[in-house]
């Protein structure tokens, strides 16, 4: 088979002249291929969609835009350029120079966290895959489906260094990523949260503000690898990543705005009233930011871990900004607060920070996350309306660890089951508040037409109108 | 349920099933089920959590309870599937921080009695008609994997990411101390270079592979899972006799004291002499003539002579090796009426083939096999009003050394020592044979002179010359030989006993179970103690820290 592969794989990784890569893909991209078409977004395969396609590492080629068939889209490989003389900068190897190979004793942990994050992004193409139905624009399509092809090359980063670093087991690994399902019982992807369905475009845009933050700061602690082709991979991946969360912050923003102006049309915070004017109340949308930031929560992993100590000694996963942190970056003795429940109450402890590095992680990210929900509440206020969103407490609804056998209310203080049952509906979406914003979604395909419930953005993709056929359907 | 009290610090084995922690027993028809679902908080011993369905001694404890209690009490069952109560993990094998607070003689101990409980599951396999499936619903590694193994047929689900392991090696610099190796290649049939590559990849194998090499039997999709395992283990039940309407026999709580003397049965017996550090064992055979009819045996049921003292004698030496470490040396006692005891042994030899006698037999093979592991040196005296006869001459077959006491001027006086057909096959030991096989070297000469002994009350003289006993001091000597006997070996080192006594109690040819054994005490037993592994930078001792281990590389 002759392929061009600089043509048809935008790359930076001399892939036209590595055998052993071609090899690997000429099985793999055509399964790729069948995956999205399975699997990618649904019946939309021939829309002509304006999308940004990274065709070069360069300032001016990340970010080239055009009109493109989705399944004709150039899944490119690029890892960020080699920073000369690179070392490990934490951990037992913390001063030797970064590996530009596997080290054999690390392989199975390194794999192991390349698929477990490689197997996130096939996951929420698949989790959204039905939402381009019900679109509130074509604004909101296109940054759907911009959201999904990048995905996509997600995927392919991260299938480029399970193909050129792990041999035989990465190229098994790399087939088993398009052959797991998201929400398949009998075929699950890897991460509980990336097995829920994503329902609804709120539940979309709060995955992308939340969920897909987990991600940015799971790549952020990659980006700080010793394993050199990781970090400039995943630090490649974060310019895209940025996009998904300003499509999830932007996208709740819009949905506030709008419903705020209802509010004061009609000058009521009635529940029943703003719903009966079609858009979505606050503190339903409250709901939904308690569920998916819990949900979320979960994704750092249990409170005190072996394996996340294990991948920060060994040099295969630091800190957010683990070069700016102002310590020895080795952290033998030293401790980190963790939370636990006992005596009815949230106490804290210090655990080894080696320990607690997913503690750490989930900290910085709450962080970042809260943030956002103050420029939320900006617009709120800048509407004159009495209401405040806040994030729940990080103990709030958890699944994993040892938080997770208790029950615990948004404002952070431990329950009883009677309470929680007497209570949980109020702090998280109920099958009813699902039903109604369900209720809402319903296809908007005209440029310059926006659902009623959100708000248009205030400008375009690209410096483009916000009236712009940003989706050609064909 | 109530249990015999005992001291606070002290590790006792009663169990029952409406107590457990950590496993769920349903019984359905002619297929148990049993649900290991491990409670984190509850450790036999506190400072660590059991994460993960990792085990402990309090776990694997509920988990031998479990299998006497379908043994015993639920005859209806012929097959037994053994799977999670978790979602994703079977099970992740011992608990290492649990490993890494123990000391070396916890360890061991620990790892022998799964490992008998795993010998357990094969015996019943082997002898009684119970078939086990392993129905690894998620994560099998380690220990998990190994319990598994023991298990007649394993499947796994295939999620595309659950997988059997047994990283011991490349997590833990340690050996998989409950025979995983073993079965691996002896029961298993792994070829030796697969089980390199396979025990010492840290993620381990999922279902594909892992059939292909022989690791599982098979597997099934999460949605075909239950049904597969449902479907296997019916048609593995209508394989067994046991039989389908079968009244179950309780096993109603042991009755015993401890007090500062030591533990106290109705048929055994213990008084320990800490200062001399032994322990003298006492076992008393029935006092009148014990039930002989199928009717009369089920009615005594736990209260029948055999199965009341197997299931003390195996609660005394499991205490005594949790519990007794220094006591270093058991002086093997019997008294009582041999008549009763032959006729004991006649009524077990006449019903074998009944489900509850062949269960009875079993418990006797089962706690004799424990006696011959155990890492404490045997002595039985054969003194006056003793009462070796049949099944209670194992005891005597079993020791290190024996000694009969003469008594030349009143030969009539001599307590007396009779085989009969039980001594000729019924309770092999692990290595296959049975005990006067193992002890003469499968020699045809000395194996025929014995049996033809057989009924016949032998005194010191004819024991001797039998070969049976190693001594026969007359009563002038008695005491003081004994007490020189017992002084001496107190003296000696008591890990050069265990390893001496270990190597001539199974003598040639090895069987999986003696290579299970085997293998633990040398390899996995040396590498415990060596500083690469609980060094302060070995591989146990730092895993979980995120510390890397630093090895001594030099090769021993």
């Amino acid at each position: 088979m002759s392929i061009d592969y600089n043509q048809k794989i935008p790359n930076n990784v001399n892939l036209g002249e590595n055998k052993t890569l071609q090899r690997a893909l000429e099985h793999w991209q055509p399964e790729f291929i069948n995956w999205w078409k399975d699997m990618g977004p649904d019946d939309s395969q021939s829309f002509d969609v304006y999308l940004r396609t990274a065709v070069s590492v360069d300032p001016g080629g990340w970010a080239h835009f055009d009109y493109v068939k989705m399944p004709d889209y150039r899944w490119g490989i690029f890892l960020n350029p080699a920073e000369e003389g690179r070392k490990v900068n934490f951990g037992a190897h913390k001063g030797e120079a970064a590996w530009q190979e596997v080290p054999g004793e690390y392989r199975s942990n390194l794999r192991r966290l390349i698929v477990t994050q490689g197997d996130t992004e096939p996951a929420s193409v698949e989790q959204q895959r039905h939402l381009g139905l019900t679109c509130p624009s074509l604004y909101d399509m296109r940054n759907l489906f911009q959201v999904n092809v990048e995905e996509g090359r997600h995927l392919w980063a991260m299938v480029y260094l399970l193909h050129a670093y792990f041999g035989r087991d990465g190229r098994e690994e790399a087939e088993a990523l398009l052959e797991r399902r998201s929400g398949d019982a009998d075929n699950p992807r890897i991460l509980g949260a990336f097995n829920e369905s994503t329902p609804d475009w709120l539940s979309f845009f709060m995955f992308t503000y939340f969920t897909d933050r987990d991600g940015k700061y799971q790549l952020c602690s990659l980006a700080e690898s010793g394993f050199d082709p990781l970090a400039r991979t995943c630090k490649f991946m974060l310019t895209e990543e940025a996009h998904h969360m300003f499509v999830g912050e932007s996208g709740v923003g819009r949905v506030i705005q709008r419903t705020c102006e209802v509010m004061n049309q009609l000058k009521t915070d009635d529940v029943a009233k703003i719903r009966a004017a079609g858009v979505i109340d606050l503190p339903t949308i409250q709901r939904y930011l308690n569920f998916h930031f819990s949900v979320t929560m979960d994704l750092f992993g249990a409170d005190v871990s072996s394996n996340a100590a294990t991948f920060y000694n060994t040099g295969l996963k630091g800190r957010y900004e683990e070069t700016k942190q102002d310590d020895d970056h080795q952290l033998s003795d030293a401790t980190y607060p963790v939370l636990e429940v006992g005596d009815g109450k949230i106490l804290t402890i210090q655990a080894p920070y080696l320990n607690a590095l997913n503690e750490r992680l989930r900290d910085d990210y709450v962080r970042d996350a809260v943030s956002g929900i103050e420029r939320w509440n900006k617009i709120i206020q800048k509407q004159g309306i009495p209401f405040t969103l806040a994030a729940p407490h990080k103990a709030f609804n958890r699944k994993i660890g040892p938080l997770s056998a208790a029950k615990i209310s948004p404002a952070g203080k431990v329950l009883s089951e009677g309470e929680w049952t007497h209570h949980h509906k109020e702090w998280l979406p109920s099958v009813e508040d699902r039903a109604f914003v369900s209720s809402l979604m319903g296809r908007v395909d005209q440029p310059g037409k926006y659902a009623n419930w959100i708000a248009p953005p205030a400008r375009g993709i690209n410096n483009q109108p916000i009236d712009f056929e940003y989706v050609r359907f064909n | 349920m109530t249990y015999p009290e005992a001291p606070p610090q002290t590790i006792i084995y009663d169990r029952h099933p409406d107590q457990y922690k950590h496993w769920r027993l349903t019984c359905a028809g002619p297929v148990a089920t049993l649900h290991l679902d491990i409670n984190e908080d509850a450790g036999i011993k506190p400072g660590y959590k059991l994460k993960l369905n990792s085990y402990d001694l309090g776990v694997d404890i509920e988990f031998h309870d479990a299998l006497q209690r379908i043994r015993f009490e639920h005859p209806e069952v012929r097959s037994v599937v053994i799977t999670s109560g978790r979602e994703r993990i079977f099970c992740s094998g011992a608990n290492i921080f649990m490993l890494g607070l123990s000391t070396h003689a916890w360890k061991v101990n620990f790892c022998k009695f799964t490992n008998e409980t795993r010998n357990g599951i094969e015996d019943s396999s082997r002898h009684s008609g119970l078939k086990f499936i392993a129905a690894c619903n998620g994560t099998t590694a380690g220990g998990g994997y190994e319990m598994a193994l023991a298990c007649d047929e394993i499947i796994l689900v295939d999620d595309r990411s659950s997988a059997v392991s047994l990283p011991e090696v490349p997590l833990l610099g340690v050996l998989p101390g409950t025979g995983g190796l073993t079965r691996v290649t002896d029961k298993r049939r792994v070829r030796r270079d697969h089980a390199d590559i396979f025990c010492t990849l840290t993620e381990g194998i999922r279902a594909q592979r892992a059939k292909e090499w022989r690791l599982i039997d098979d597997f099934a999709k999460p949605q075909q899972f239950a049904e597969k395992v449902q479907q296997r283990a019916e048609q593995l039940a209508e394989q067994s006799d046991r039989p389908q309407d079968g009244k179950g026999v309780a096993l109603t709580p042991i009755k015993r004291g401890i007090d500062d003397a030591g533990y106290h049965y109705e048929t055994v017996d213990v008084t320990i002499d800490r200062n001399a550090r032994q322990a003298t064992l006492a076992i008393a055979a029935p006092a009148a003539k014990a039930a002989d009819d199928i009717d009369s045996i089920l009615a005594a049921g736990a209260d029948w002579w055999p199965l009341k003292m197997a299931r003390e004698l195996d609660d005394a030496i499991l205490m005594l090796r949790t519990n007794d470490l220094e006591i270093g040396t058991w002086i093997l006692k019997t008294s009582g009426d041999a008549q009763h005891l032959l006729a004991v042994d006649a009524t077990l030899a006449k019903h074998r083939q009944h489900w509850f006698v062949r269960e009875v037999i079993g418990m006797l093979r089962r706690t004799l096999a424990r006696l011959d592991v155990t890492s404490r040196t045997l002595i039985a005296l054969v003194d006056q009003g003793s009462c070796f006869a049949g099944t209670l001459a194992e005891l005597l077959l079993a020791a290190d050394r024996s000694y009969m006491l003469a008594l030349p001027d009143s030969p009539d006086q001599e307590a007396k020592i009779t085989l009969t057909e039980m001594n000729f096959g019924s309770y092999p030991m692990v290595n296959g044979r049975y005990r006067i096989a193992a002890r003469f070297y499968d020699e045809e000469g000395p194996i025929a002179a014995a049996k033809a002994s057989a009924g016949k009350a032998l005194g010191a003289v004819d024991a001797s010359a039998l070969g049976l006993v190693t001594a026969t001091p007359d009563d002038l000597d008695w005491d003081d030989e004994i007490r020189i006997v017992l002084e001496e070996r107190a003296s000696l080192s008591p890990d050069a006993l265990t390893a001496m006594e270990a190597n001539l109690r199974f003598g040639p040819g090895e069987t999986m179970e003696t290579r299970v054994f085997g293998r633990l005490s040398a390899w996995q037993n040396w590498i415990f103690i060596r500083p690469n592994a609980v060094g302060e930078t070995g591989a146990l001792k730092v895993f979980g820290s995120g510390n890397k281990a630093i090895f001594n590389r030099e090769r021993v």
